[in-house]
């Protein structure tokens, strides 16, 4: 890409951001300006032993990184005396545990998604509280329990201290500093492990999942200096590290109580900052680490996800086949203009916050033979809008804050349509920030900060530019109406599987 | 199997593939196409790939069987879709913006007209509209001049339409507009300045897919005084950013 910048004979120098996602590792250099100067990115297999069952190789991931590092650094032409500091930001929650000694991982890692373990004997209002967390599989806690359990030996040697756990920040840390074993509290706070009041590892809780304290890292801020680099990038400081989507939040520099990013993928993730209290939920959302800046208070955030987004549109092209790319949905319902009566509720596994029916199964209503396929694409992004107000609906109830605009990023921010579809839905503007790539600005931004690269948060707002914005167009009325008829949807989709247990079918 | 000299044997080997497709209700594996062709599978494989990246032949993913594709039914089209463009323009046309500080667009053409598939802000954080959907005049924008200089056909309908004028500078005479074109043609870049709105300029340089195919125009827009030089001439850096944009979107739209 852009050569890097120099003038009046200053060495300019800049932030290394690593993105160490679910399906693959990037490296992104950025600018004083938050300009990317170079990306490199690296896939690792996805490994699916069985059913359910999701594994990554750790070690693997790290020797990507180390060639990674190399590349970003050849492609930008720039040495390692030019880069001011390392930020990582991570995939949540997939857990590593690795022989302190040689630090060769223990077992494949466990990621995110895999869903071996069982959480149905734990007392879910008792964690809720002690952790924000609503008891799942996504979350680290099981997912160690389940390796000290089914390692012969490991528990024992976990005791001991000869075995150590980590998210994947921790993993790759204690690699690129030769033995540090730390985390920060954004990915301590999806372990189902820590207090969500004392920000420290929860004794209770280590007792009821027979985790041994000596294998966890100490928790430190999401902004610091934690050490410096020894082996790709000798001598330059790590001074970031903080969970994907805590890191989209800080890239879409949402420091503010009530601002709010949404990350539109695969499903979407939705994060609105609420200050330096927590927010308990009451309608299953979770209450998480937004970010800490050193020893400045946590900022929180109550987090919400939709389940179901880019992949209902990847299913109409891969399961119906009605489109050939992705992008296609939009030029599909682009030949109508409106759903014509016709809602598609995509419960594939169940429905999630706030209605909280796992039993759920998709359901599409109100077909006529006027319904053409047109009217099915739009439906399908109407899908993610309204899974969008609900999840936002939710959390304005919870918080008492009033979302004034949604800021948004991910790959679906290219579907023009969709973007209005959730301005008209949520009847506030959307708006999609110049740099796509927030996950990593947040992971520079974070560790910037630290090293004084970039002085403090106002001047990291100063680098944010709208690149486009979606104002709500909607008549009040037509929108009123609509929600009424995709809440109707959805009963029936609770309806529909309920009929499976009662035998009313 | 022969071959006539001076004919491209390539060209004749994928129009084999398509016939045969073509004419049977079956589809047929690698091998079956090799077979009846007379080839090694290694020859056929490469043709089928080839053809498979223009959009002429599909493969089943679970049958491993090839058929006609999908571009073989639309080939008056320019075989991408408009928001699939935008999908592969996204950061590059960010990029773009960001550094030249004006607001981009992404244009293709449609009925003589550039629609605009994608826009992207001026970075200052003014207010400003999102101009997706918006339909511009071909003759009078640099995104439209590129998308002409490149389709002799359409610019020959434009022509013969009539130009209208927007401004003064408009360029209304036929012979201009053809000199222009072929300007642009061989520079790999369009200009307008102060043709559309007074007080406004652009540079656009063309979006090409395998085979050099212009599918669209990429360009920046702004203020005469920063885009253009005292001599009315477009800033040299402008230029090079709008060229650059347009080669990596074209690389991303041909992988």
């Amino acid at each position: 890409m852009a050569s890097p910048e120099r003038s009046g004979g200053d060495v300019v120098s800049y932030v290394l951001a690593i993105d160490q996602g679910t399906t693959s590792t990037r490296c992104i250099l950025f600018d004083r300006r938050a300009t990317v100067v170079s990306v490199v990115r690296a896939e690792h297999p996805q490994s699916y032993p069985r059913p359910g069952w999701v594994e990554h190789d750790a070690a693997r991931i790290w020797r990507d990184l180390q060639k990674l590092i190399r590349r970003a650094l050849r492609e930008a032409g720039i040495g390692a005396s030019e880069v001011a500091a390392i930020g990582i930001a991570n995939q949540r929650e997939t857990t590593v545990l690795w022989d302190r000694a040689t630090g060769v991982p223990v077992a494949p890692a466990i990621v995110w998604q895999d869903t071996r373990t069982d959480v149905s004997h734990l007392d879910a209002s008792f964690v809720q509280d002690r952790t924000g967390l609503p008891p799942a599989t996504y979350f680290s806690a099981t997912k160690i329990q389940w390796l000290l359990e089914h390692t012969p030996l490991l528990k024992e040697r976990a005791e001991r201290g000869e075995v150590l756990f980590g998210t994947m920040d921790s993993w790759l840390i204690w690699n690129m500093t030769g033995g540090l074993h730390i985390t920060d509290v954004t990915n301590a706070s999806r372990t189902m492990l820590m207090d969500l009041s004392s920000l420290d590892w929860d004794d209770e809780l280590l007792a009821i999942f027979g985790i041994p304290r000596a294998m966890l890292p100490e928790i430190r801020s999401s902004s610091e200096v934690y050490g410096t680099a020894d082996a790709v990038l000798p001598g330059v400081p790590i001074a970031a590290a903080i969970g994907d989507q805590s890191a989209a939040l800080f890239g879409q520099t949402c420091f503010e109580p009530g601002e709010a990013k949404c990350t539109y993928g695969t499903g979407g993730f939705l994060l609105l900052n609420t200050g330096t209290t927590p927010v308990r939920s009451r309608h299953g959302l979770i209450t998480t680490v937004g970010y800490r800046i050193g020893d400045e208070k946590p900022v929180f955030a109550l987090e919400g996800s939709i389940a179901i987004a880019g992949s209902l549109v990847q299913w109409v092209r891969d399961g119906l086949g009605l489109i050939g790319t992705a992008s296609e949905i939009e030029t599909l319902a682009g030949t109508v203009t409106d759903n014509g009566g016709c809602y598609i509720v995509p419960a594939f596994s169940g429905l999630f916050a706030p209605y909280w029916h796992s039993e759920a199964r998709g359901v599409i209503v109100g077909l006529t033979s006027y319904i053409t396929k047109g009217h099915l694409a739009r439906a399908v992004l109407e899908a993610t809008g309204w899974q969008t107000r609900d999840v936002v609906d939710a959390m304005n109830a919870d918080s008492g804050l009033a979302l004034t605009a949604l800021n948004v990023d991910g790959g679906m921010t290219a579907d023009n349509l969709l973007m209005q579809i959730v301005a008209d839905f949520l009847q506030v503007p959307v708006v999609r920030p110049m740099v796509a790539e927030t996950v990593s600005l947040g992971a520079a931004y974070a560790a910037g900060l630290a090293v004084g690269y970039w002085s403090d948060l106002r001047d990291l707002r100063a680098n944010r530019h709208r690149a486009g914005s979606w104002r709500p167009a909607l008549d009040a009325g037509r929108r009123e109406h609509e929600y009424a008829n995709w809440r109707r949807a959805v009963e029936c989709a609770v309806f529909f599987s309920r009929g499976d247990q009662d035998g009313l079918r | 199997m022969s071959h006539v000299p001076g004919l491209i044997q390539s060209i004749e080997r994928s129009s084999a593939v398509l016939r045969l497709l073509a004419a049977g209700e079956d589809r047929l594996r690698v091998k079956e196409i090799a077979d009846a062709l007379g080839w090694p599978k290694s020859t056929a494989h490469g043709i089928l790939r080839t053809l498979e990246h223009v959009g002429f032949v599909e493969q089943d993913p679970r049958t491993a069987r090839y058929r006609l594709g999908r571009g073989l039914l639309d080939l008056a089209s320019s075989g991408i879709d408009d928001n699939e463009l935008r999908g592969r323009a996204l950061n590059w046309a960010d990029a773009l913006a960001a550094r030249s500080g004006e607001e981009a667009r992404l244009g293709v053409l449609r009925d003589g007209q550039v629609l605009v598939v994608h826009h992207v802000f001026r970075p200052d954080d003014s207010l400003q509209n999102l101009g997706i959907g918006v339909r511009l005049p071909a003759h009078a924008t640099a995104l439209g001049k590129v998308l002409l200089a490149y389709h002799a056909t359409a610019a020959a309908a434009v022509t013969a339409a009539g130009l209208d004028a927007y401004t003064r500078r408009t360029v209304t005479s036929r012979d201009v507009l053809r000199d222009d074109l072929a300007v642009t043609r061989a520079r790999g870049w369009g200009l307008s300045v102060e043709e559309w709105r007074p007080g406004l300029a652009a540079v656009a340089a063309p979006v090409r897919t395998s085979g050099g195919l212009v599918v669209g125009a990429i360009g920046i827009a702004g203020p005469v005084e920063r885009v253009t030089d005292t001599r009315r001439h477009p800033r040299p850096q402008l230029v090079d950013q709008v060229v650059a944009a347009a080669r990596s979107i074209s690389r991303e739209v041909q992988s």
